[in-house]
């Protein structure tokens, strides 16, 4: 099928085509493929050189999936990754070292994100120790002081455990890991989604002013809205494995043209008990990515659908500069 | 910079093992297996001296003779230990054997005693024994002697250099079949992975004892008897692995998908160094509790064996073998004290399973200090 290619201009660092992933489910004897999770149902999107691409949804959208299969930890199914320009989406395992130097992943939780086993200083040095970055032994324990010092830790924590420290610290520690080899891009995969409400402001903000003094692109995963508002310059919008709505994120927060995007704002809390405003709550649960409702994927839940949206699959298009929406229906918002 | 702060210490009071041994010396079960099993193994490692007679040598006056008591008042007055020794005599009625302390005969125990036939010690010769009673004098069999007339104590402390070590061999290699092949096939992951399902679910499904007595009878009977012991750890190691190779690819499978290891993927690290430097040291804790409570089974497989009359054989010694001739009711009403080497089993197995569960409780991450 033919799709728009949003923006696939020059200065992107990332561009994402046409993106499957379709898990098989194996059965009987022979364990033939019985069916499919549709993890990730044709998705395009790029990121820009030095922006952050917020990518939300709600758990089982595929969000996940899309940030693993853009570093190839996860092998997509067709679609094609270009990083810098370059096609990395059939690159055999030794050139795609070359390429996993220049983007690293933040994970969710961070307990589970570092070896229990290692020190502090051995998390972090390991990046360097296997691209052979920085010589000596010397050169490297200075390196990772100087990481940890970066991301708001003690340098003297070098030789301490995981099991050391807090959750935010932890998180820290993953995100000096990410930037040992000095990545081009990262992708965030719910970076704070594990973490108190205190601590998520201050890992938020460390990330933003990395950022700003590392020049990086980040693909920014999370669930929560109001945290991938404030440090997202665009921002996608995905639903049972499909892209719903793609704009800059000021656009999509004072005016989203997606019934989901819209639903999805109405549900974030206003700190102010005087604001009277319109609740949209979704009905019943999100359909099964194994077989996933005929044309438009959101249409089971959607207050505005007829009976077209049944039928055709709507494409993702630019309904006003920038700003990109998959939806039939003009009429509305 | 701090690298003066990066100071080295010989133990690292933070690091997760370290921690585990503190939680293990908290578990009171496991810290007096530990040490009975210390114990039980420095005799095993001493048995040559520790023992005052010959693995073999027979005392046909001495046949089925019962333990004989250490005494140290003779006449009414204190003297240094020793034993009376044995009269034998006969029922008129039952024309059955009974010992009785002859005493008119006290005989002092010597100790550091030289006599005997030399035993070899870690590439020493010497007949050096901790103590005894000199041939001229007697007899001192502290728990009593077999059908032959040999030394009860002397057979199950060399028996036990074989008890014990058969378990420790057989895990050993057993673990290392067992890792290769569970880890190769929880990594890898498809065809290869229902391969070694298959072979081990087949392995699995027969029937222990005969199996393992299906195997022995490979054994020739013509082979000297370290082969024998070889062969036997062999067959009871073969039927080892296969549960222990399931359990590893379960903790690989389940490794594989952790973040960490996630991360060191996107890092561009080999296969060998995330299995090697990311899951192994992470199943080590758990790999060394299922390796001490796998231990007691060996044990237990090869006094089996032998107790069948299929594993270790005359002239060597092992627990098994000795039980052996506890057989019959007969033998066990007149000569109750060739039950003891089933004793030593007892507390050998129990120690593994105390000593087994206290580490896994110490090496277990989540257990509050």
């Amino acid at each position: 099928m033919s799709m728009p290619t949003p923006t696939a201009v020059a200065t992107s660092l990332v561009e994402v085509q046409n993106l499957k992933k379709w898990f098989p489910i194996r059965g009987g004897i022979l364990s033939r493929v019985v069916a499919n999770v549709k993890a990730v149902n044709d998705v395009s999107f790029d990121v820009k050189r030095g922006e952050v691409l917020g990518l939300v949804g709600e758990s089982g959208s595929g969000k996940t999936t899309v940030g693993r299969t853009v570093l190839r930890l996860i092998e997509p199914t067709s679609g094609t990754i270009r990083f810098d320009g370059h096609d990395i989406t059939h690159l055999p395992k030794p050139q795609l070292r070359a390429y996993r130097r220049k983007m690293q992943i933040i994970f969710q939780d961070p307990f589970a994100s570092l070896n229990p086993r290692m020190t502090v200083g051995d998390i972090i040095a390991e990046p360097l120790v296997i691209h052979n970055l920085e010589g000596s032994a010397q050169a490297r324990t200075e390196r990772v002081a100087e990481l940890l010092q970066m991301v708001g830790l003690n340098p003297d924590h070098i030789r301490r455990y995981p099991h050391e420290f807090s959750g935010g610290q932890r998180q820290r520690i993953g995100i000096a890991r990410a930037l040992a080899v000095r990545p081009e891009f990262i992708v965030a995969d719910e970076p704070v989604s594990a973490l108190d409400v205190s601590i998520q402001a201050q890992v938020v903000n460390l990330l933003q002013d990395l950022k700003e003094q590392l020049g990086l692109t980040i693909l920014f995963i999370a669930h929560d809205l109001a945290v991938v508002e404030y440090i997202s310059d665009r921002i996608a919008v995905m639903y049972l494995g499909k892209v719903m709505e793609l704009a800059s994120s000021k656009d999509l927060y004072r005016s989203p043209k997606h019934p989901y995007t819209e639903a999805l704002l109405s549900a974030i809390p206003v700190p102010d008990p005087t604001v009277k405003r319109e609740r949209i709550v979704l009905q019943g649960d999100i359909p099964s990515p194994i077989n996933p409702p005929s044309g438009c994927v959101f249409r089971t839940r959607c207050r505005y659908a007829i009976k077209e949206c049944a039928e055709v699959v709507p494409e993702l298009r630019e309904v006003a500069p920038g700003h990109f929406k998959a939806c039939i229906r003009d009429d509305i918002l | 910079m701090s690298s003066q702060a990066i100071h080295k210490s010989w133990v690292d009071r933070n690091s997760p093992l370290y921690l585990a041994w503190r939680r293990f010396l908290k578990n009171k079960p496991g810290v007096v297996s530990l040490w009975v099993l210390a114990v039980l193994y420095l005799m095993a490692l001493f048995a040559g001296f520790l023992a005052p007679y010959n693995l073999t040598t027979q005392h046909p006056d001495a046949v089925y003779q019962p333990p004989q008591r250490v005494h140290i008042v003779h006449e009414g007055r204190l003297v240094r230990p020793f034993v009376y020794q044995m009269k034998k005599e006969r029922d008129p009625v039952t024309f059955i054997n009974t010992f009785v302390e002859d005493k008119t005969r006290p005989t002092p125990i010597r100790f550091f005693i030289r006599q005997g036939e030399p035993y070899s010690f870690l590439g020493i010769k010497t007949d050096l024994h901790l103590f005894g009673v000199p041939y001229s004098e007697g007899y001192f069999f502290p728990l009593g002697t077999d059908q032959f007339g040999r030394d009860l104590l002397s057979r199950i402390l060399v028996g036990s250099q074989v008890s014990l070590t058969v378990g420790v061999i057989g895990v050993l290699i057993s673990f290392a079949i067992g890792i290769l092949l569970g880890g190769i096939s929880g990594y890898f992951g498809g065809w290869i992975d229902t391969a070694i399902q298959r072979l081990i679910e087949v392995l699995l499904s027969i029937p222990r004892l005969p199996i393992l007595m299906a195997l022995s009878t490979v054994i020739p009977a013509s082979w000297p008897s370290t082969y024998v012991y070889l062969g036997i750890i062999a067959v009871l190691s073969f039927i080892g692995w296969a549960g222990l190779a399931r359990v590893v690819r379960g903790q690989v499978l389940g490794a594989r998908d952790l973040d960490y290891v996630t991360a060191a993927r996107a890092i561009g690290a080999s296969d060998l160094r995330i299995i090697l430097k990311h899951i192994t040291p992470n199943l080590t804790s758990y790999l060394i509790v299922t390796a001490t409570l796998a231990l007691p089974g060996y044990i237990i497989g090869e006094s089996a064996l032998s107790f069948l009359g299929l594993g270790i054989k005359e002239p060597m010694a092992s627990w098994g073998l000795l039980l052996k001739d506890a057989q019959n009711f007969q033998s066990l009403n007149l000569y109750p004290w060739l039950l003891t080497p089933g004793i030593l089993i007892f507390v050998a197995v129990l120690a593994y399973n105390f000593f087994g569960d206290a580490l896994r409780d110490a090496a277990d991450v989540r257990s509050v200090d």
